[in-house]
């Protein structure tokens, strides 16, 4: 399942080869075979949406990126260098942030102290307030985040889509080269979800590459470059995120490819958009 | 940040004006007295609020009250509870429990007597060593909390009894021992001379407003927001009215007790280590959500520990200062209502159980509270049975208090 299907999607700087090269990722627990032999390749200024059912292996391939859970077998290549990644650590120095679903945020801070949480800047004995806030504002201003009035604000009184920007933001401080965003639109309103694709789009247009995991294909469509598909543990397929490539990628995520090759292969030019959509069932 | 600026896919560009979406802030502007305070201060406020209201009725009910023979009377009873308390603060800032701090007082105060009495140690060296044991005792419970991930809660009880029973082989066949050092003795019977007391006040007064006015020099420097004008002014100046009077108070009678004045100083440092250091930002972040702050690489289990080694640390101090108000330590220093005491203050001054909210000088403010319902009560010849009562039911109203507003929090959250 090698073959790439390179679709318009461009690369930031041509010739350079992949950020995040993944070949033969293999995971096991126990005697589950969580991920069989899964390839993966993000590019600088690319969003990559990882999409598959529940226990397609989503979680677990993060965790393998992410350090959490390092992969028993494959290799990763980080701009065109063999890795090891046995540590959250070891991620978060090659420049991978990783922003969870349960967002990691502490509810009785604020939010300078959470976009700030475990690098505080300090003048003498005491943290520097101002610095930490001048840099919170320039960070979320950079982003162009206009829904947060005010950067004193206790995190827990936010709304979820103020929450996820402010979460996303945290994960820029550390000056990433990649993000991966799980589930981020999961659990919000229309126009929250609008405002957190549009700060996924801004990070592109900065040059990071993007994991972007989601059970929504309406948001993926939106935003993602490209689509790779994970179907119990192995790749499924990698699509273009193009409307005509809809039912393309509903088929690999549910399996009917397997049983009828055709219709991923031919890629039907159908535009009509499908009337089922996976993301809202389970 | 980046600099690369890659070109953007021609598909499926985002307006970033149009989808920045402006949501409604849930902050609606303050009125009132809240404005003056802010939210932060807004639980002081409502302890504050309640302080005078016992006041008042104490005074009604009795006009020796409010003079300064008692008042003063007041301030030197709860110096040893509140400095016990300040260590309990830290211990719920995040969402643990500390049951052994009234014991760990009292092992504190047998040490003491027993190095300065028995073993002619130097007072300080006997004070020093009484803080040391309780550093001691802070780091093994809290280290088997961390480490072991056992509940604070049953940890420190079991320490709650251990403690007590090495509070009695400490003291020995005897039970009681008179404390006679004066290096011990002056730290809860003297007091500042008025001259010096007015120094410490204008001093206090002087940084005060100094450091606010430094800090809104910087934040304009650096074109942040400032606080209103008028509530600055309004705030500094009810502290500066509350210090100059409570001063002039307590000079009519005997001076400002010595005793007080560490309680306030610790108060004072402790705060600025929560409010204003790297190590207090960690406590509070753990009060909040312990998972996203070890993800955040903080270590966690490290910033516990020591904790609960200031916890107890304090509860030693705590116990010096209560052994040199009685002049005497015996079996049953330490135990009783001090442990409960210790804790119910700070709760109904306003800190959270539930973690990551509050301030250290609850510590002080709540101390107040029980010391004048429990002082009040005396002048007014009430039975124990009727103290306890009456302080419990304040302890049930403050906590009631504490989980409507973590439920009102809860549901104007995360929409």
């Amino acid at each position: 399942m090698a073959t790439q299907t390179q679709t318009g999607a461009p690369v930031a700087s041509a010739g350079a080869g992949p950020l995040l090269r993944l070949r033969g990722v293999t995971k096991r627990f126990g005697a589950v075979q969580a991920l069989a032999d899964v390839d993966l390749d993000v590019h600088a200024g690319e969003v990559v949406a990882l999409v598959g059912d529940n226990g397609a292996g989503k979680s677990t391939l993060i965790k393998a990126i992410s350090g959490v859970s390092p992969a028993d077998e494959g290799t990763i290549e980080w701009s065109g260098h063999n890795v090891k990644i046995g540590a959250p650590g070891d991620a978060t120095h090659l420049g991978i942030a990783v922003v969870y679903q349960d967002l990691a945020l502490c509810d009785n801070l604020d939010v300078v102290a959470n976009l700030h949480l475990g690098r505080e800047t300090r003048r003498g004995l005491f943290m520097d307030e101002i610095a930490m806030e001048r840099e919170a504002r320039s960070l979320l201003d950079s982003l162009a985040v206009r829904t947060l009035r005010s950067v004193r604000a206790e995190v827990g009184m936010l709304s979820g889509g103020q929450r996820q920007t402010v979460a996303i933001a945290r994960a820029m401080t550390g000056d990433p080269k990649m993000v991966i965003l799980d589930e981020p639109t999961a659990a919000l309103g229309v126009a929250q979800t609008e405002q957190v694709l549009a700060l996924v789009a801004r990070l592109k247009e900065r040059g990071l590459g993007v994991i972007l995991i989601s059970h929504n294909l309406a948001d993926v469509f939106q935003v993602a470059d490209r689509i790779e598909v994970l179907r119990l543990g192995r790749n499924g397929g990698s699509y273009a995120a193009r409307a005509d490539q809809r039912q393309a990628v509903v088929a690999a995520i549910t399996g009917v490819a397997e049983d009828h090759p055709a219709v991923a292969q031919a890629s039907p030019p159908a535009p009509a958009a499908p009337t089922t959509d996976p993301g809202t069932s389970a | 940040m980046s600099t690369t600026t890659p070109t953007p896919p021609a598909a499926e560009q985002h307006d970033p004006t149009a989808s920045a979406v402006s949501l409604e802030a849930r902050d609606g502007t303050q009125t009132g007295l809240k404005a003056i305070f802010g939210g932060g201060e807004a639980a002081s406020l409502r302890v504050l609020i309640v302080l005078a209201l016992i006041w008042i009725v104490f005074t009604i009910a009795n006009d020796r009250f409010l003079t300064a023979g008692n008042l003063t009377n007041l301030t030197l009873q709860v110096a040893a509870t509140g400095t016990i308390s300040v260590g309990v603060v830290l211990v719920l800032l995040l969402g643990e429990i500390d049951l052994s701090v009234g014991a760990v007082s009292g092992v504190s105060g047998a040490v003491v007597g027993v190095l300065s009495v028995q073993h002619g140690w130097n007072g300080w060296l006997a004070i020093v060593a009484a803080l040391l044991v309780g550093a001691a005792i802070g780091l093994l419970q809290g280290s088997i909390v961390t480490w072991l991930g056992i509940p604070s809660f049953v940890i420190t009880l079991a320490g709650l009894l251990t403690w007590q029973g090495v509070q009695l082989k400490v003291l020995g066949e005897q039970g009681t021992i008179n404390i006679t050092d004066p290096t011990i003795t002056n730290l809860a019977n003297t007091f500042l001379a008025e001259w010096l007391s007015w120094v410490v006040a204008v001093a206090a007064i002087v940084m005060l407003v100094g450091g606010t006015l430094a800090g809104r020099r910087r934040r304009a420097a650096a074109e942040l927001e400032l606080e209103p004008a008028i509530r600055a002014i309004v705030r500094l100046a009810s502290i500066a009215i509350a210090i100059l009077v409570a001063v002039y108070v307590v000079n009519q009678d005997r001076g400002v007790p010595v005793s007080l004045c560490i309680l306030i100083g610790l108060v004072i440092i402790i705060d600025a280590v929560v409010t204003r250091t790297r190590y207090g930002r960690h406590v509070l972040a753990a009060g909040g959500n312990e998972e996203a702050t070890r993800r955040a690489g903080i270590p966690t289990r490290r910033v516990k520990t020591i904790v609960f080694v200031l916890a107890s640390t304090l509860a030693a101090a705590g116990g010096v200062l209560a052994a040199s108000r009685l002049l005497a330590v015996n079996q049953s220093s330490g135990t009783g209502d001090v442990l409960l005491l210790a804790i119910a203050g700070p709760v109904i001054a306003g800190v959270s159980l539930f973690g990551g909210r509050g301030s250290v000088w609850a510590a002080l403010l709540g101390a107040l509270v029980i010391g004048s319902i429990s002082n009040g009560m005396d002048l007014l010849a009430f039975e124990s049975s009727v103290k306890f009562i009456v302080t419990g039911a304040v302890l049930a109203g403050a906590v009631i208090l504490d989980a409507l507003a973590r439920k009102r929090r809860l549901s104007q959250g995360r929409s």
